[in-house]
């Protein structure tokens, strides 16, 4: 298995009481809470965690993308990637563009273009559609999300790999000189990872045999992770093929500690100020129409789910699988069970998480690396039978 | 009572509802789209053979692949009427409805004999901010459309059914299709207004909370000729606030135009 250590670079000094006056960390929220002085600090203090990490025996860091909001810092992923270009080694992935919101998507070949190059070839490419917040906060059209995800997608696959100036024609983007410049530096072009809460669709579409995307299941319990991580090996089997582990992956927050008991009660405030205050959001804002199928947003309601949820406590999610929090050996333990049963070929923990302060990430980064990633260095994923 | 049928122009299949007598009156109906027959068309049959279409994309009707915006709909909305046969006829139109109208009749008043437009949407006005109606619940919604809020309660207390609720998605999905971006406008829309060649009646509340009053001297001075009637305390639906003030305006101009 391979490990990447994930940062969502969240505004960890937000004023806890902001949901006093606003209903969400996301869109409306006034960037007058947000300090510039404290915002270079931190982003100076992630950077170093990223770069430690890819020191400590990590296999790739990773970046993300999200607009408007203090959940995550990173409107322009790419900036970070190339601060981070320099000074790490292994892969840096950028979990990734949301390309539905882009009015032009070859800025995403160029700039994925560029890190591959400046890394030479360490760069891993993340497609999302973004979060239902951020088709507010930038007044693109849910409602064509999905079609212009995969218009943008195949045009950015077309900048990589046939020989420009081309032309594309699409519905929504329609170019008569596609000529990416710079190439990227793997051919035919870098790896290409789609993260997602969970959906047929995409798994139809990452499975497909002409792409074989690593499908990564973010923030889901454990059993969700299961289900979908069936669904990929099934859909692959219906195309005619055997998935590898490679083409499935997990990211989840996770904390090391010394024992489960400190574990817990040291990753405990910084989590739950993560549930509960960084991903407040209505279920308007988080779900706007067209983000999900009308089928799978009749099925939300049909099944009256609370997607955005009361209060969560850290003893709710270690329950349910969506935090890995405890001992070396509990990790090891966890993950030794969850990989057997499941077989995903890349886990992505998200070392820090809400408010979780600077020497708390260092030790549990440090702790993780030593103590639990050699164990599932000594072989493969286990080979599972097929569903 | 209303008559149902389900019926075919260019390749999309509608549910239409007809009742009433005389000339007819083609009623297109807003983002929330139409359930059933409701008092303010039964009040309007009783001057009009009133038709009132489920847009395509919206409650029974299917939503066609051609479907992408306003003026798709302008366009269909004339195939109907020349299918049909229809002419000489009194458009109406609320909210987005408003919109396609003002869109057909952009386009061509051949078959038009008035149109009328209740706090229509479909232009923007500089500093004049739309309710955001994709951020709020739908019990928001429904507060937000009213000026009084016992009506508002009232129609909280009703029960919703499932098949509403699905109902109610597939709307929202449309009206986001045609309406998320520009935001219940098309920028275009304004500069030709001034084609619209039959007698226009526009019809606002005072305390409209989505498309607010300010847009209805907008609108009455981009169409030529056009008169302006204000419904004092009221919301975004005149036609369900004060449905008879509303159907007699109606029925009074469509009068009046006509002689």
């Amino acid at each position: 298995m391979k490990f990447f250590c994930f940062h969502l670079m969240p505004y960890a000094a937000l004023d806890p009481d902001y949901d006093k006056k606003y209903n969400s960390a996301w869109v409306t929220l006034p960037n007058s809470y947000y300090d510039p002085k404290i915002g270079h600090a931190l982003y100076n203090r992630y950077l170093d965690e990223l770069e430690f990490a890819d020191a400590c025996g990590f296999d790739g860091v990773c970046v993300n993308e999200h607009h408007q909001n203090a959940y995550g810092l990173m409107p322009i992923p790419g900036v970070m990637a190339g601060a981070l270009s320099r000074r790490t080694k292994n892969k840096i992935a950028v979990l990734g563009r949301a390309l539905p919101l882009l009015n032009n998507p070859l800025v995403v070949a160029e700039e994925f273009a560029m890190l591959d190059n400046i890394t030479g070839g360490r760069l891993v490419a993340g497609f999302v559609r973004g979060i239902g917040a951020e088709y507010h906060s930038w007044g693109a059209n849910p409602a064509e999300s999905h079609e212009r995800f995969h218009e943008a997608h195949d045009l950015i696959l077309q900048a990589w790999t046939k020989p420009g100036p081309s032309v594309f024609e699409g519905k929504y983007y329609h170019f008569e000189y596609v000529n990416c410049w710079p190439r990227p530096y793997q051919t035919p072009h870098p790896p290409i990872w789609v993260p997602s809460q969970g959906s047929r669709e995409t798994i139809e579409w990452a499975s497909h045999p002409d792409r074989k995307y690593t499908y990564l299941q973010t923030f889901s319990p454990v059993a969700v992770l299961a289900r979908y991580m069936a669904m990929y090996r099934e859909t692959a089997l219906n195309y005619g093929y055997t998935a590898t582990s490679e083409q499935v992956g997990w990211s989840v927050p996770t904390y090391c500690a010394e024992t489960d008991e400190i574990a817990v009660r040291e990753a405990r405030p910084h989590i739950e100020f993560f549930l509960n205050k960084l991903l407040r959001m209505p279920q308007e804002m988080l779900l706007p129409p067209g983000y999900l199928s009308l089928a799978s947003m009749q099925g939300v309601v049909a099944a009256k789910r609370a997607l955005s949820t009361g209060n969560q406590t850290i003893e709710d999610v270690i329950e349910k699988g969506v935090f890995l929090c405890g001992s070396p050996a509990t990790l090891r333990e966890k993950l030794a069970k969850y990989q057997s049963e499941i077989g995903f070929g890349y886990l992505l923990p998200s070392m820090q998480f809400g408010t979780l302060p600077a020497e708390l990430t260092h030790k549990s980064i440090e702790m993780f690396a030593k103590e639990v990633i050699p164990h599932f260095r000594a072989s493969a994923a286990p080979a599972r039978a097929s569903a | 009572m209303a008559k149902e049928t389900f019926e075919t122009f260019s390749g999309c299949k509608i549910r239409l509802l007809r009742g009433g007598q005389g000339a007819p009156l083609l009623h297109l109906h807003g983002a929330l789209g139409v359930s059933a027959w409701t008092p303010y068309m039964e009040r309007l049959s009783q001057h009009f053979e009133v038709i009132v279409p489920d847009h395509p994309g919206f409650g029974a009707s299917d939503t066609p692949d051609w479907l992408d915006n306003v003026g798709d709909l302008a366009y269909f909305y004339l195939d109907v009427m020349k299918a049909t046969g229809l002419s000489g006829v009194h458009l109406s139109g609320a909210s987005l409805g408003g919109w396609i109208a003002a869109e057909i009749a952009v386009r061509d008043c051949h078959a038009l004999k008035s149109l009328t437009l209740t706090a229509p949407a479909g232009i923007h006005v500089k500093g004049l901010s739309k309710g955001d109606i994709f951020m709020w619940s739908p019990e928001q919604m429904t507060r937000n459309l009213t000026h009084d809020p016992k009506l508002a309660e009232a129609m909280l207390a009703v029960p919703v059914t499932e098949q509403q609720q699905m109902a109610a998605m597939k709307n929202r999905l449309a009206t986001a299709k045609l309406a998320w971006q520009p935001r219940l406008y098309n920028p275009h829309l304004y500069k030709w207004l001034h084609r619209i060649s039959v007698p226009t009646l526009l019809l606002w509340g005072d305390h409209d909370k989505i498309i607010p009053a300010g847009y209805g001297p907008a609108f009455r001075d981009l169409i030529p000729g056009a008169r302006l009637e204000v419904f004092a305390n009221c919301g975004h639906v005149p036609h369900i606030e004060y449905a008879d003030e509303w159907v007699r305006k109606i029925a009074d101009f469509t009068r009046e135009v006509a002689t």
